[in-house]
């Protein structure tokens, strides 16, 4: 682009990164508030919250996030192999994050279809003759696990862009920070559903 | 030049922490199937504190980073456990 910047600036890659990890910490809090949320409800109507938790399926849960973390460790192994120089390779695991990605959607839609088919969502009369308790936790439950799909959706489109990047040689082995930014915050992805897997699905 | 720009993560290892959360998953399903009650909450949190700490040092690099911003990310995380010491005490205390 412009012949200013086209020359190599090791400062730039440091503070790209540490922009990344800024948006990060905001992102942090924001799902930060909702555990906090939960844990308070928790702490004042536990019965109720161990009832609830009950009826969600802790087999999806655990499938969910065996692919969480797989497609992490993909993602991860995509920088390497950029910064190896195999472009192939690196094109061929993010795109394997990708369809994990699609996985963990599609086992969310069949989740919460599941639960609309039995009338149990936010507002619906099912949900409205519950214990309070009950209805704390359907809540959370759908406001914390929405909010975590919506950033998933985010995600597979940070990691489409970057897989055509890389495709176009745009992201290389002296510049590859893009790839390392969205690998970041797929992980955070990842690292948000390590703490929403056992608190809404385990603990019962 | 700060050790991540020469450091590059190998496929193996990035392998064997996936192995290792996989195995911490299995571990905190198992514990949680055999109902503890309230302990099995902080066995289930710990375990998962585990592996978000994995996670940062591993896939997210953090282990290679340079000093400030791995004590940024500790200490937003502290910061977090404050909040809820001191939202808890609030709770409790009214």
């Amino acid at each position: 682009m412009s012949t200013v910047h086209s020359h190599s600036e090791p400062q730039d890659h440091a503070a790209d990164k540490l922009g990344m990890w800024l948006f990060l910490f905001t992102e942090l809090f924001l799902f930060g508030g909702l555990f906090l949320v939960y844990a308070v409800f928790r702490s004042q109507h536990s019965v109720s919250f161990h009832n609830a938790a009950d009826e969600l399926n802790a087999f999806t849960g655990t499938l969910n996030t065996v692919v969480l973390l797989v497609s992490s460790m993909t993602v991860a192994m995509s920088i390497t192999a950029v910064r190896y120089g195999e472009r192939r390779k690196a094109m061929l695991l993010i795109g394997v994050t990708l369809i994990l990605a699609l996985v963990f959607m599609i086992n969310k839609y069949f989740e919460w279809s599941h639960k609309f088919h039995y009338d149990l969502y936010p507002g619906s009369e099912v949900m409205m003759n519950m214990e309070h308790g009950e209805i704390l936790f359907f809540g959370l439950y759908y406001m914390m696990t929405g909010l975590h799909a919506l950033h998933v959706l985010v995600g597979m489109v940070l990691l489409t862009i970057t897989l055509v990047k890389v495709q176009r040689k745009r992201i290389t082995v002296e510049r590859y920070h893009l790839l390392e930014n969205s690998a970041l915050y797929w992980h955070l992805v990842d690292l948000i559903w390590i703490f929403l897997f056992p608190l809404l699905y385990l603990v019962t | 030049m700060s050790k991540s720009d020469t450091h590059i993560s190998r496929y193996r290892e990035l392998a064997l922490v996936l192995l290792a959360l996989l195995f911490l998953t299995l571990l905190s399903v198992l514990i949680t199937e055999l109902h503890f009650g309230a302990l099995s909450v902080f066995v289930a949190l710990t375990v998962a504190s585990v592996k978000v700490f994995i996670v940062l040092l591993y896939f997210m690099h953090l282990k290679f980073e340079s000093l400030l911003l791995r004590l940024l990310v500790g200490m937003v995380f502290v910061l977090y456990g404050l909040i809820i010491i001191v939202t808890f005490i609030d709770y409790f205390f009214r």
